[in-house]
């Protein structure tokens, strides 16, 4: 199924509230081998990916989308942080796609999520190029 | 902290195994199948599990950290996966290897390329980060 053209551009809802917690943190540090910061405040750079990954997934479950995360390999990925994610941060992430390009049986779907605290701060901005084998589902 | 262009890091290395797989699953919430079910990953063309993409940058960002000491430091920092770290399913796991160098310096901010290797080949591309000195 190839995506729809009209997709380039469009802005999805953000992502329900999410309240990171120390517990969280300490979590995703054991499980990828990361030093703590700030007496286990401060999250590992990619943490932000916890709640890209939220948008990423409630854009491909969207109808007209449909998209099966098992067909999906994930083809880049960027970060540029405006400060590390804290314990007690409350964060949306708002997906915007960037661009569409069919290639070789492909979709590449070019992604930004941008992470923002309740509060309006700027966290940090996730880019990601998903790649959807589009003879899958 | 020296941040003469051409500068090289200390090399890190880090083991990844099934079960740091399946921790980082749950603590990311990627529960793509591909990364825990020989089953999922085989159906879809690949070896065997392979590693979350986002796991092995994980890795970077950890050797970014232990370069330059505080996350804070680091204002972007990103690759294209190019290659799957397939994780075999025995004790020993696999292995991901990090350096990096310093390739430029401007304006308080250094440039930083890194190389980043499973079992002596490169798995990730264009692995680049802007560090604030």
């Amino acid at each position: 199924m190839a995506l729809d053209p009209a997709l380039t551009g469009r802005v999805f809802a953000p992502t329900a509230p999410y309240t990171v917690s120390r517990e969280k943190i300490r979590e995703f540090a054991e499980a990828t081998r990361s030093a703590l910061f700030g007496d286990g405040d401060v999250a590992p750079l990619t943490f932000p990916i916890v709640v890209a990954f939220q948008a990423m997934a409630e854009f491909l479950a969207q109808p007209g989308v449909g998209i099966e995360l098992r067909h999906v390999v994930h083809g880049d990925q960027r970060f540029e942080q405006s400060r590390p994610v804290r314990a007690g941060d409350t964060l949306t992430g708002t997906l915007q796609i960037d661009s569409l390009r069919a290639a070789a049986g492909m979709d590449m779907i070019g992604t930004r999520t941008e992470i923002l605290s309740v509060e309006g701060e700027h966290v940090c901005t996730a880019y990601a190029t998903l790649v959807h084998r589009a003879g899958g589902a | 902290m020296s941040w003469d262009v051409g500068h090289e890091f200390e090399p890190q290395s880090y083991a990844v195994t099934r079960a740091d797989l399946i921790r980082y699953a749950g603590a990311s919430g990627d529960f793509n199948p591909i990364h825990w079910s020989d089953r999922v990953a085989t159906s879809v063309g690949l070896p065997g599990v392979v590693a979350h993409g986002m796991y092995t940058l994980a890795l970077v960002g950890q050797a970014l950290v232990a370069w330059v000491g505080d996350p804070a430091r680091v204002e972007s920092f990103g690759a294209r996966f190019t290659k799957p770290v397939v994780v075999p399913d025995d004790d020993e796991g696999t292995w991901v290897d990090v350096s990096g160098r310093v390739t430029g310096v401007e304006d308080g901010l250094a440039s930083v390329e890194l190389t980043v290797t499973n079992a002596g080949t490169k798995v990730l591309g264009m692995t680049k980060a802007t560090v604030r000195c």
